[in-house]
């Protein structure tokens, strides 16, 4: 933290009252918070004027980590774009890709093959719990409780493992295809997971009982970064950031997509819109989402994992090879991408931090014309300084994280 | 989807829309003229049978390169209802000469940033806005590069660019290829 620029400090008139108190030189203080900052989550620069230590106003600055996502897509073939979105929310990629794609099958008019179906799922959900871990677990290290962290590090280090398997990759994941997913379960993959899972439930319950009950923790947390249900709906708040004031809205629920509404699940509400309810509901999503895994994996039938229509898939390679049509489809493909039909659609799936929503436009020619993403992060740190002005400095460190903004989405 | 509420602001307010339509995925849209968008929102948002109060986002179009792009660009608004589940799609087109958008900040807080990125990256103002700054871009920044005719490899370095010269930067560098 270091001084900003100087407009705007203006001296405090002394106090009439407290004539036996030494007057002591107080003026509004102009501060910047990050943007390179442990605490910053990402890269975000935060200009707070205070008065002591109150935070009379907060202005968050962000576009450090602007990469030009739109316009890439708009440049690339649909299947191309999917190495973007890995780079938007990269603490749960899988969601983005997924959701990206359910947009894209929207716009053709796909219907994917039931097994496909329910690996989306439980890859979702799978990384729905690395997000809310790595979100549960920096709250406690930012809040002085750092076993607690690893705890929750060392569970998500296994779901990155599991990850790592079905996927290739650690973080940068572009997983599934336009139609389906690129690759099935490896083996074993399934038994691993459950495994897995004991043993996060097992960290969860360490984490649990470090944090949830903690008397600092708790003081840290409850009343503080509190918005009104009215303020959350007004600026877009989203997923657990809108659940914990009591508003029971998930796209799981309102419009399921894919096998969501044969998923058995519980959404959790809170009621007060602070820090702490907040808390509560990645923790309580953590468990309804190792249900869901579990559920998934279980009830995933046999059968393809891609749509069988060479325009949108590619060939199997003894076609590419054998056939002069597999050649042909595979080329085309590649080089012409899949032939999305002109045509616009709003689609939407629910991501770790709340409603991930795109706007895709095409003009027919085997790329995307616009891609609009609705990063829930970005509306939620929008309404940030609603939710720190006129509390304390100290307040903007479990605000920040309860909202776990990421800087990869907000600022695209 | 939204045909219900649609049907029912068109009942309200019927001179305020251009036209209707539902695209080829059964989403119902609703473009509205510049001049009678804030009655529309501040409507739908506060009309219990409607009851639109999750603000979810705005952003542009610039349909340069499409067949009919006279106005050249549209803003489209994304609201949702959580009572009756469902969401609702606007549009307002808007001519190149004349980029201008009444600002909703006023009745959604959720606008403000929108409405800036909309602004930085499509250069279209939104009259009465609190605040109409660049939000991801710097302000020293030149254009608006989700326009159609920004160029893609179009660079704009704050700090003199050091030549590297084994990288291959494509057109438009500072820096020999």
């Amino acid at each position: 933290m270091a001084h900003a620029d100087e407009r705007e400090i203006e001296e405090l008139p002394p106090d009439e009252d407290s004539e036996l108190e030494a007057h002591l030189q107080t003026k509004r203080m102009l501060i910047n918070l990050g943007p390179s900052h442990p605490a910053m989550h990402g890269t975000v620069r935060m200009k707070v004027e205070l008065e002591g230590e109150i935070i009379v106003r907060a202005d968050p600055e962000i576009g450090f980590l602007h990469r030009g996502f739109q316009k890439s897509c708009e440049n690339v073939t649909w299947n191309q774009c999917l190495p973007y979105t890995d780079r938007l929310n990269y603490v749960s990629a899988i969601m983005n890709n997924l959701g990206f794609l359910n947009a894209v099958e929207k716009l053709v008019g796909l219907e994917i093959p039931e097994r496909a179906q329910y690996i989306r799922v439980a890859a979702s959900e799978l990384h729905r719990m690395h997000d809310h871990l790595t979100c549960v677990g920096a709250i406690g290290l930012e809040l002085g409780g750092f076993s607690a962290f690893l705890y929750a590090i060392e569970g998500r280090e296994l779901i990155m493992d599991r990850v790592s398997e079905l996927t290739g990759a650690r973080l940068t994941t572009t997983f599934g295809r336009v139609g389906g997913l690129n690759r099935d379960l490896p083996e074993g993959w399934v038994d691993r997971v459950h495994k897995t899972l004991d043993k996060i439930h097992e960290l969860l319950g360490e984490v649990d009982g470090l944090l949830t009950n903690n008397r600092i923790f708790v003081d840290r947390m409850r009343g503080t970064g509190i918005i009104t249900a009215q303020d959350a709906l007004d600026f877009g708040f989203t997923g657990p950031c809108l659940r914990a004031n009591g508003i029971k809205y998930d796209v799981r629920k309102a419009s399921p997509y894919w096998v969501y509404d044969r998923m058995d699940f519980d959404v959790p509400i809170g009621e007060n819109g602070d820090n702490y309810d907040r808390y509560l509901m990645r923790m309580e999503e953590l468990k309804q989402s190792e249900k869901i895994v579990r559920q998934a994996l279980r009830e995933a039938p046999p059968g393809p994992i891609i749509v069988d229509d060479w325009r949108i898939a590619l060939p199997p390679k003894a076609e590419v090879y054998g056939t002069i049509e597999g050649v042909i489809s595979h080329f085309k493909l590649v080089m012409e991408g899949v032939p999305v039909p002109p045509g616009e659609v709003y689609d939407c799936t629910e991501a770790a931090n709340g409603e991930l929503g795109w706007y895709l436009v095409s003009d027919g020619s085997g790329r995307p014309y616009k891609v609009h993403v609705r990063a829930p992060g970005f509306a939620i740190l929008s309404g940030v300084p609603r939710m720190i002005e006129g509390r304390m400095l100290a307040d903007v460190i479990p605000t920040f994280d309860t909202i776990n903004m990421i800087g990869g989405e907000v600022e695209q | 989807m939204s045909l219900r509420a649609l049907t029912l602001v068109q009942e309200k307010y019927p001179d305020a829309f251009v036209e209707q339509y539902t695209d080829r995925t059964g989403g119902a849209w609703g473009v509205l003229k510049p001049e009678s968008l804030r009655q529309v929102l501040a409507h739908v948002k506060d009309d219990p049978q409607l009851d639109f109060k999750l603000f979810l986002s705005i952003d542009a179009v610039d349909r340069l390169q499409l067949p009919d792009n006279d106005p050249r660009f549209e803003v489209v608004y994304f609201l949702y209802s959580v009572s009756h589940r469902e969401h609702l799609r606007l549009k307002v087109r808007v001519s190149e000469a004349t980029p201008e958008v009444p600002s909703v900040t006023s009745i959604f807080q959720g606008a403000n940033w929108w409405e800036r990125f909309v602004w930085d990256f499509y250069g279209i103002r939104f009259s009465g806005h609190p605040d109409l700054r660049r939000i991801l871009m710097y302000e020293e920044f030149k254009g608006h590069p989700l326009r159609k005719d920004y160029p893609l490899r179009e660079r704009q370095p704050l700090i003199p660019e050091r030549p590297i010269r084994d990288i291959f930067r494509g057109p438009g560098t500072s820096g020999t290829a």
